[in-house]
């Protein structure tokens, strides 16, 4: 048996400069294929996703129960502090929640007499963990345990309890990876919410130390933008639904040619220690297809 | 054959400890690259070829996951390992002296052809800011966890897997 196997088994001997070379030629060659065509690698993903995927769901659930046992230990007497401090909260909320109640239901009146449709806060979205982020310093993406199956598609946005993380650029059955509104290569179409002056938004790494974004192109003639002013995703961005809350305008500046203005942004997500994040699992495209669906079938 | 398996295993394991556990260690945002520690140990303790393969595969991870354009991180990674390899026959590897400064050579390169080849082409010209804010920090980071992981590289190649070193390819010898 061993030496049929032996007859069969030749060996082809390389020198390990000649198989350098012919690895880097298959290495250039899939990165032109990606450049040029963007050949789908989706099924290898998928493969890989398959067995690296449960073991990072793994990593994931023993490091929050060892945080969990860390956090078993605190004192009583800090206990017995949050829980008073907690309870006068509660109240507080609770005398801001009547007032709120009240303000909802005139608001419903209201838009009920002006016709508004469009509710904006209402998308329908999913909670996800993160469980893995990118190898290396230079970007900022990361990976969650929400894929295909589970509704997620490519171009789905992601938000925290505050703001816009990202958007999703990858999907497997069980995973998918979100690129970073903080990550170098992302850009957003945002727009102020005062004037609804259009810019665009762009992380950038020399800012990411500061938990900055920056923003580019805004036209402002009258000067209204001012530090402070609230930056939501813009009606016409193509990728990211409209009034995502982005950040605040911390700086202004004109720029050379006297007419547009550049500056920075403060977001409120803490990308340093992000945990959980929502996904909205519709995107932009399908609002823009319904709409033009509805426009056909008016016109016959 | 059990060699291919536990540096398949290793190179699994190095990934997933990188993309996950190894955050929790980042000082100023700075996490350490165990990746270019396991390629270039590989390449100095079994030589080019494993280096190369070591690298490729590696590579090949990150490009699937986290990768812009297919093939990039596995083109850099399999030439750390491969160049590292060189100082196979050059080099004893019971030292931890030797791997420490490929490690930072290594690492050094890597994070210049990223820079190089995705961020100045974009048009971000800070060369100065990117070295002082990440390249260096990484660089001395992995350098120091290097000192460590090394030794757990080295119990693995010398109890688990098949002798790579032989004494005829030692360059001392006429052959």
């Amino acid at each position: 048996m061993k030496k049929m196997f032996k007859k069969l088994h030749f060996r082809i001997h390389l020198k390990s400069r000649h198989l350098l070379v012919i690895m880097t030629f298959f290495c250039l060659s899939t990165i032109t294929a990606a450049f040029a065509s963007g050949v789908a690698t989706a099924p290898l993903s998928d493969a890989a996703g398959y067995i690296v995927v449960p073991f990072e769901n793994s990593v994931r659930k023993i490091s929050a129960w060892i945080y969990d046992v860390r956090s078993g230990f605190r004192e009583k007497r800090d206990l017995l502090a949050e829980n008073e401090e907690l309870k006068a909260e509660i109240d507080n909320l609770t005398r801001q929640n009547n007032l709120l109640i009240q303000d909802q239901m005139e608001l419903t009146r209201l838009k009920q007499l002006y016709e508004l449709d469009e509710e904006y806060s209402d998308y329908p979205k999913i909670a996800a963990s993160i469980i893995s982020r990118d190898p290396g310093n230079w970007y900022d993406t990361f990976m969650i345990n929400r894929g295909s199956r589970d509704g997620v598609r490519v171009d789905n946005n992601v938000i925290a309890g505050k703001g816009l993380v990202g958007i999703v650029t990858e999907t497997g059955p069980n995973w998918a990876t979100v690129r970073a509104i903080i990550d170098d290569s992302s850009s957003v179409s945002a727009m102020t919410v005062s004037t609804s002056d259009s810019c665009v938004v762009e992380g950038d790494l020399e800012l990411i130390d500061e938990g900055k974004l920056r923003f580019e192109q805004l036209y402002d003639a009258e000067g209204k933008v001012t530090a402070g002013e609230r930056i939501v995703t813009s009606n016409i961005s193509e990728k990211f639904v409209e009034g995502l809350f982005i950040g605040y305008v911390s700086e202004v500046h004109q720029d050379t040619n006297n007419l547009t203005k550049t500056g920075t942004i403060v977001t409120p997500v803490d990308f340093q220690h992000l945990k959980e994040v929502f996904v909205i699992t519709v995107n932009k495209q399908d609002y823009i297809e319904e709409d033009t669906g509805e426009e056909t079938s008016d016109e016959e | 054959m059990k060699s291919k398996v536990v540096l398949a295993v290793l190179i699994l394991a190095c990934f997933l400890v990188q993309c996950t556990v190894l955050h929790g260690i980042s000082v100023g945002s700075i996490t350490p690259n165990l990746i270019v520690i396991l390629c270039v140990s590989m390449g100095l303790l079994r030589g080019r070829k494993s280096g190369m393969w070591t690298g490729f595969f590696s590579g090949i991870l990150i490009d699937l996951f986290y990768g812009s354009v297919f093939g990039f991180y596995a083109l850099i990674y399999m030439y750390v390992g491969f160049f590292s390899g060189y100082a196979c026959r050059v080099y004893y590897d019971d030292d931890v002296k030797v791997p420490m400064l490929l490690t930072a050579a290594g690492d050094f390169v890597y994070n210049l052809a990223v820079y190089g080849l995705q961020f100045l082409i974009r048009g971000r010209l800070g060369l100065g800011t990117y070295l002082y804010r990440i390249i260096i920090p990484e660089m001395f980071y992995t350098v120091f966890l290097s000192f460590f992981v090394y030794r757990i590289f080295y119990y693995f190649n010398y109890h688990h897997m098949s002798i790579a070193r032989k004494e005829s390819e030692s360059g001392w010898i006429l052959k």
